[in-house]
């Protein structure tokens, strides 16, 4: 049976990919986003998942207005890394685990999850650069990949609480996979950060900090985030932040937390990260 | 209540909301910042922006925005950042720059901010808190 060993959120900033990309890791901005996530490497490397499932939104790459879906998984053999304007990033195509997939999709939409199915998607920043993160920069990814889009450009987007209970219908998923598979799910983008209109640059720690002890806490304060409150407190696009309610709808009620970081700015953005698995 | 909830979205300064009516009304922006993703068609807007933008369903106020690269206006009129980001590339700026111009500053003033903490959310949760502070 397979089963879902832990839960990774972080956020997915497109300057954290350009830093890696460019050669930049050694200077001191980055440093200090970087050395955040050493612990997380070693973690990962001792958790050794046999497959990622990686919650991330699409930034009008993969999707543009044409159409627009709330919850697509991936369901291919492999993903390249999109051009996103600036070319390519050079990162390893991004291998998927389409029989796993297939049993994901079957099992949440008769679980009442109306989700797309994609054949052949394109993956930008928002998947690549958390891989990056906690993963650093091999030549071949350790693991297959499912990625699950989720719509957060258009508003509105799903609600926390419609997250956490996809996550939960995701495990249910997983642990009926007959297979033996390590799963670690990762939830990513926000926290807050706020890119558009003359507002930007809005940061709130403390709202982001309180979203994190509820993730590693009692949930149902970041569950019951309502959409105005994440857009007033934590930025318009601090919306993001709904994608970690996935991964941590994944786990059990009580879980322990292995591990946070939380820094502010990669370029307009606060950047958090937290590893939980279940409590024994 | 659908209204009362609308004045609250309305209500946050600075911020433009992008729902379906939005996303109806800017398509024709979005669909043009969509094909700026290949480097050919990069090259064939540079080469004469406004004969490029016939092909799109925009309007003259459209049009403007995109010309003059008022990167606010364009939101007002249904573009979307992440979209309106790829002219930004196009024109060699980063997400922070467009950022920087969107809120009137310069690339110091808000790289600056960031390093500070960024905005805070004390005083920009409502219009009413900005239009105390510049009255």
């Amino acid at each position: 049976m397979a089963k879902i060993i832990a839960s990774v959120c972080c956020s997915h900033v497109p300057a954290i990919g350009a830093a890696i990309d460019l050669g930049k890791t050694e200077e001191p901005y980055w440093t200090r986003v970087f050395s955040g996530f050493e612990k997380s490497k070693k973690i990962l490397e001792e958790l050794k998942p046999d497959v990622c499932i990686v919650v991330f939104n699409d930034h009008a790459t993969a999707f543009s207005m044409d159409i627009v879906p709330t919850f697509a998984l991936g369901c291919a053999a492999e993903y390249a890394p999109a051009d996103e304007g600036w070319g390519p990033r050079p990162v390893p195509v991004v291998k998927g685990h389409p029989d796993l997939s297939a049993h994901i999709a079957k099992s949440v939409i008769l679980d009442e999850f109306d989700l797309t199915v994609v054949n052949k998607m394109e993956v930008d920043h928002g998947l690549t650069v958390p891989l990056n993160l906690v993963f650093g920069s091999p030549k071949e990814w350790p693991c297959p990949v499912i990625p699950l889009a989720v719509n957060v450009v258009l508003f509105p987007p799903p609600t926390g609480r419609r997250c956490y209970n996809l996550g939960k219908a995701i495990r249910k998923a997983v642990e009926s996979y007959p297979e033996d598979l390590r799963v670690v799910i990762m939830g990513t983008g926000g926290m807050s950060h706020q890119i558009s209109g003359p507002r930007a640059g809005l940061i709130n720690s403390d709202f982001d900090k309180a979203f994190l002890d509820s993730l590693a806490g009692d949930a149902s304060h970041a569950m019951n985030l309502q959409h105005i409150e994440f857009m007033r407190e934590a930025g318009a696009e601090g919306i993001e932040m709904v994608m970690w309610l996935v991964a941590r709808g994944a786990m059990d009620e009580k879980v322990v937390e292995k591990y946070r970081f939380y820094t502010v700015p990669a370029s307009n953005t606060a950047v958090g990260h937290i590893i939980l698995e279940n409590a024994a | 209540m659908a209204g009362n909830e609308q004045t609250e979205y309305d209500d946050i300064p600075g911020t433009f909301i992008f729902d379906a009516a939005k996303a109806r009304r800017g398509y024709g922006i979005n669909d043009f910042c969509m094909t700026l993703l290949k480097a050919e068609n990069r090259d064939k807007f540079r080469a004469n922006e406004a004969e490029y933008l016939k092909q799109f369903e925009l309007n003259a106020e459209q049009t403007e925005a995109i010309l003059k690269r008022q990167w606010n206006r364009m939101l007002e009129l249904g573009g979307n950042i992440y979209f309106t980001a790829k002219l930004g590339a196009t024109d060699g700026l980063s997400f922070q720059q467009v950022a920087a111009k969107m809120t009137g500053s310069t690339q110091e003033e808000y790289a600056a901010m960031m390093l500070n903490g960024g905005r805070p959310v004390e005083g920009n949760r409502s219009k009413s808190e900005w239009e105390n502070k510049n009255g």
